[in-house]
């Protein structure tokens, strides 16, 4: 428990690294949620291949690492609900903010753009929110 | 080429988000329940993950793109109500699950019928999510 701070700082410095990479070398920004949306809602047909090759690569890697590792916990609940409730917030929050954690997080805020900012301190607040009512209020997650 | 640094950014991207515990609902969780068992881990990540960037940004100040022709603009400044309802709806659904979109994708293939079915809730919003602005620029319209 105490040293996950430290494999925290070396897999956001590799997340940075790897954001880094797309930006000088493609002009992209690396925003998940933007790259699986434009596949999705089909605004991203003229890059799809790039797109498709960024998911994959984010898909097949880690689950091989994570196999060589003995695996890994995702600690995913097995309420369904809640799975597809947050699924959903999720997936229309981020389209409609045109940016999740690593859009706005990441790539926004080491801009120092304010929209990134501003949207951080929104889905922080509404995702402490969200875990005091349903973890401490209401119980069920 | 350009496919192919795609793809090495997205392995890149997901062995560092699995390195990091962001695989793990209960990390995310943990940074939002600030009145239970706070963990502090994301905010490592993201400090660690925003030093890279930030020297990217610079460099973009001076130079070119190695596949492109030019950077990616400033965005636009303005903060609109989409950004804010967007967001808040999105911060529910991560400390609902603990998944945002990145780490949903690296942790599928590991992480069970769970994982799968908040990935295709997901999908689900971002086909309708055109729709909701729709519908959200109607209201503001009318009102």
């Amino acid at each position: 428990m105490h040293i996950d701070w430290i494999y925290g700082l070396i897999g956001g410095a590799i997340i940075g690294i790897a954001g880094a990479i797309l930006l000088l070398f493609n002009a992209r920004i690396m925003g998940a949620s933007g790259i699986i949306g434009g596949l999705v809602d089909g605004s991203g047909k003229s890059d799809w291949q790039e797109r498709a090759a960024m998911v994959a690569g984010l898909f097949i890697v880690p689950g091989i690492v994570a196999l060589l590792m003995g695996g890994s916990q995702t600690n995913v609940t097995g309420n369904f609900v809640v799975l597809i409730a947050a699924g959903l917030l999720v997936g229309v929050g981020t389209r409609l903010a045109n940016g999740c954690t690593s859009g706005h997080g990441v790539c926004g805020i080491s801009r120092l753009s304010l929209r990134g900012i501003v949207a951080t301190g929104f889905y922080i607040g509404a995702g402490g929110l969200s875990v005091v009512i349903f973890k401490h209020v209401l119980g069920v997650i | 080429m350009r496919v192919f640094v795609s793809f090495i950014v997205g392995a890149t991207f997901g062995v560092g988000l699995l390195i990091s515990g962001m695989t793990n609902t209960n990390k995310a969780q943990g940074w939002l329940d600030i009145f239970g068992a706070w963990d502090p881990t994301l905010a490592f990540v993201m400090g660690g993950a925003i030093v890279p960037m930030a020297i990217a940004w610079q460099l973009t100040k001076t130079r070119k793109p190695i596949y492109a022709d030019s950077f990616p603009s400033p965005p636009d400044p303005k903060i609109g109500r989409n950004l804010v309802i967007g967001s808040t709806l999105f911060g529910a659904g991560w400390g609902l699950a603990g998944l945002c979109p990145g780490p949903a994708v690296a942790s599928l293939s590991f992480g069970g019928v769970g994982g799968l079915t908040f990935m295709v809730a997901m999908l689900m919003g971002m086909l309708i999510a055109p729709r909701v602005r729709t519908r959200l620029d109607q209201l503001a319209t009318a009102s």
